[in-house]
C-alpha cells in the first residue's frame, strides 16, 4: 500500500490541511439542520483515525476496535448514570483513563501474536466487552441501553442544547486536538519507526528498533483516541446502545477507513463524511440495497482502488500532470 | 445426584450434536487458511447458504431429506468455485487487511441478498417424521435428530480422515499445507489442489449450516452472529490439520452447551477468556501445523 506522509514530508502543517476544518466551521452556519449528523461524523472521523494508526501506519489488523470506542462510550456514561458526575470533561478523562488502561493491559498480552490468531484475539476481547455490557444490566443496561445520562456544561459555560450546537463545536474541538496528537505522532520519528514495523517487521527488529514497546504505544494511544470519541457519542446522544461494541460496528469503521484511504491522515476523514452522508440518504429508505452496496463498494475497492478516494485523486491528479506536459 | 448426572449427560449429548455441527462447517476454513493462508472470514456466508438451501428444496422443491442436504453440499461447492475462481484468486498475494475487508464484503452482500430473498425472520426447518421424535437408550430419551447429527458427523470425519491420511489427493493437500513451494516443485498443480479444496470445504460448510438448520438458526444476521465461534474453531485446532478442529470443536461445543446451562449469566463470556488464555499459551493453536 502506497504511503503518505512519512518522516522524510515536510512536517509543517499545509495550506490545504486547514481545508478540512474551515468546512467544518463553515457546515456550522451553513447547514444548522445538519448538526446532529456533523457531530456523529466529526466522533467517526476521530473513531476513524484511531483505527488509522494502528491499521494504516502500524500495520496492526484489527477486529475489534469497538471494545475501545464502546468501553469510552460505556466509562462516560456510566459515570454520569451510576456516579452522577455530570462533568463533560470529567467523564472524557475518565474514558481515557479507562481506555488507556485496557489498551495496555490487553495490548501487552495480544500484540505478541500476529496473522489469524491476533485477529481472532482482537475480536475475542471485544466480544467479552460486548457480552459483559449485555449481561451486567444492573450497570450498564443491557440490551435497553444505558440511558438517564446528564451532561453539564462545558466549563460551567454552554449548555448541551437541543439543537447539538454545543455538541458540534465541543466535537469539533476534541477531534481538532486528536487531528493534531495524531499528525505529530505520524510525521515524527516515532511514526516512521510504526511504518518501517509495518513494511518488514523482521528487519525493524534487527536494526534494533523496540518493536513490541512501539506497537504497544501506538495500540494505547489508539485506544485512547477512540475512547474519546466513543465518550463524545454518548455526551452527544445522552445514550449509550450495545451496538457501540458490536462487530459490525467495527467492520463499518474499517469501511469508512478503507473508503477514504488507508495509512493516510485524510482518508480518516474523507471517508466517513461519504459514508455517513450516504448512509443518511439512503439506509433508512432502502436497508437491503444499502448494506449490498456497500458489500459490493467493498469488493470493488479492495479489487481495483485498495488506496481509497484520496488515493484515486491522487492518480487523476498525477494522469492530469502528465498530460498537461 | 441422580439429577446432575442427567443433566451432564443432557449436556455433554446436546454439547456433542453442537460441536458435531462447528466442525462440519469448520473444517474447510482450517484446511484452506492452513493451505493459502487466506482469512476468510467470510466461510459462515457458505454455512448460510447451506441452511437456505435446505429449506427452499424442502418446503419448495418438495426434496425428501437426504436429498436436500446433497443438494446443499454441491450447489455452495459449486457457487465457492465460481468465487474463488473470480474472486479470490486474485486476493491470494495480498495482504491480511485487503483479504479481511474483502471477505467482510462479501458478509455484508450475503446478509443484504439473504434478506431480500428470505426476510428477516429465521427459517423453520421441516424435519421428515422419522427424525422428528425421541431416541430411546438405555432407558433415557434422545432427540433422534441430533442423534443423527452426531452419527453422521462421526461418518464424515472418519471419512475426511480416511480422505486426507489414505490418498493421493490426501497427500498432495498435506504436502502442500506443509511446503507449497515444494510441493509445487516437484509438480503439484497447487492452484488446481487449492479450487479443489476450498470447493470441498465450502461444500461442507454448506452441509454444515443445512445439517444444523435446527441447531443454529438461520437468518441473515448469521455469518455476522457464528463468525467468531467458526474462528475459535479453527484458531484454536490449529491450521491446516484435521485433527485439531475437531478436538476444538467438540469441546468448545460441550463447554458452550455446559456454559449456557448453568452458568447462563455468564453467556459465552467464559469461552471467549478460555480462547484468549489458550492463544497466548499457545499462538499457533492446539495442533497447528504452521504458525
Amino acid at each position: 500500500m502506497r504511503h503518505n506522509g512519512s518522516y522524510s514530508a515536510s512536517p509543517r502543517i499545509g495550506l490545504l490541511e486547514w481545508l478540512p476544518w474551515a468546512i467544518g466551521v463553515a457546515a456550522f452556519f451553513l447547514m444548522p439542520e445538519y448538526l446532529s449528523l456533523g457531530a456523529r461524523i466529526l466522533i467517526f472521523i476521530l473513531y476513524a483515525l484511531s483505527l488509522d494508526l494502528v491499521v494504516g501506519y502500524a500495520g496492526i489488523v484489527t477486529l475489534g476496535h469497538s471494545a475501545f470506542f464502546g468501553l469510552g462510550a460505556y466509562a462516560a456514561g456510566i459515570l454520569s448514570a451510576r456516579f452522577g458526575v455530570a462533568d463533560p470533561a470529567l467523564q472524557l478523562l475518565v474514558a481515557m483513563t479507562a481506555c488507556a488502561l485496557m489498551g495496555l493491559a490487553t495490548g501487552a498480552v495480544i500484540l505478541r501474536t500476529r496473522g489469524l490468531t491476533l485477529l481472532m484475539l482482537t475480536l475475542a476481547i471485544a466480544s467479552i466487552l460486548l457480552e459483559v455490557a449485555n449481561k451486567a444490566t444492573s450497570i450498564t443496561g443491557g440490551a435497553d441501553g444505558l440511558s438517564g445520562i446528564v451532561v453539564a456544561p462545558i466549563l460551567g459555560l454552554f449548555r448541551f442544547d437541543l439543537f447539538g450546537k454545543t455538541a458540534y463545536w465541543l466535537c469539533l474541538a476534541v477531534l481538532f486536538v486528536g487531528w493534531w496528537v495524531t499528525r505529530r505522532l505520524i510525521y515524527s520519528p516515532f511514526g516512521a519507526s510504526l511504518v518501517g514495523i509495518r513494511e518488514n517487521h523482521v528487519r525493524m527488529v534487527a536494526i534494533g528498533s523496540p518493536v513490541p514497546r512501539r506497537l504497544l504505544t501506538a495500540y494505547t494511544i489508539s485506544a485512547v483516541l477512540a475512547g474519546v470519541a466513543g465518550a463524545l457519542l454518548t455526551q452527544t446522544n445522552q445514550f449509550v446502545g450495545l451496538n457501540v461494541l458490536s462487530f459490525e460496528s467495527s467492520g463499518e469503521l474499517l469501511v469508512m477507513l478503507i473508503l477514504g484511504g488507508v495509512g493516510r491522515i485524510y482518508g480518516a476523514f474523507i471517508g466517513p463524511v461519504v459514508y455517513m452522508i450516504a448512509q443518511d440518504m439512503l439506509a433508512k429508505q432502502f436497508p437491503e440495497y444499502w448494506s449490498l452496496g456497500i458489500g459490493l463498494l467493498l469488493v470493488i475497492i479492495v479489487l481495483f482502488a485498495r488506496d481509497g478516494i484520496l488515493g484515486i485523486i491522487d492518480r487523476l491528479v498525477a494522469l492530469t500532470r502528465k498530460e498537461a506536459r | 445426584m441422580q439429577e446432575f448426572l442427567a443433566s451432564l449427560v443432557s449436556v455433554a449429548f446436546h454439547g456433542v450434536a453442537y460441536g458435531m455441527i462447528l466442525y462440519v462447517i469448520s473444517v474447510g476454513l482450517s484446511v484452506t487458511m492452513g493451505l493459502m493462508g487466506f482469512a476468510n472470514l467470510a466461510h459462515g456466508v457458505f454455512a448460510m447458504a447451506g441452511g437456505y438451501i435446505l429449506t427452499t428444496s424442502l418446503d419448495h422443491w418438495g426434496l425428501p431429506f437426504p436429498a436436500a442436504l446433497a443438494v446443499a453440499f454441491v450447489l455452495v461447492a459449486a457457487g465457492s468455485v465460481v468465487l474463488e475462481r473470480l474472486l479470490y484468486a486474485r486476493l491470494y498475494a495480498a495482504g491480511e487487511l485487503a483479504q479481511v475487508l474483502f471477505t467482510i464484503g462479501l458478509i455484508f452482500m450475503a446478509t443484504a441478498i439473504a434478506r431480500l430473498i428470505y426476510g428477516t425472520l429465521q427459517q423453520p426447518v421441516h424435519l421428515p417424521e422419522g427424525m422428528k421424535g425421541q431416541f430411546d437408550l438405555l432407558g433415557r430419551d434422545f432427540p433422534a435428530y441430533r442423534v443423527f447429527i452426531i452419527l453422521f458427523g462421526a461418518a464424515l470425519v472418519a471419512g475426511l480422515w480416511f480422505g486426507v491420511e489414505r490418498t493421493r489427493f490426501g497427500a498432495m493437500v498435506r504436502a502442500a499445507v506443509d511446503n507449497r513451494a515444494m510441493a509445487q516443485s516437484i509438480g503439484i498443480d497447487t492452484q488446481k489442489l487449492f479450487m479443489a479444496t476450498f470447493a470441498l470445504g465450502s461444500g461442507l460448510a454448506g452441509l454444515g449450516g443445512a445439517l444444523g438448520a435446527e441447531i443454529i438458526a438461520i437468518q441473515p444476521s448469521y455469518p455476522f452472529e457464528h463468525l467468531v465461534y467458526f474462528l475459535i474453531v479453527v484458531a484454536v485446532g490449529g491450521l491446516g490439520t484435521l485433527r485439531g478442529p475437531f478436538v476444538a470443536a467438540l469441546v468448545i461445543g460441550i463447554a458452550d452447551t455446559a456454559c449456557k446451562y448453568w452458568v447462563p449469566q455468564f453467556g459465552a463470556f467464559l469461552i471467549y477468556v478460555a480462547t484468549i488464555l489458550l492463544l497466548l499459551w499457545r499462538p499457533a493453536g492446539l495442533f497447528g501445523r504452521t504458525a
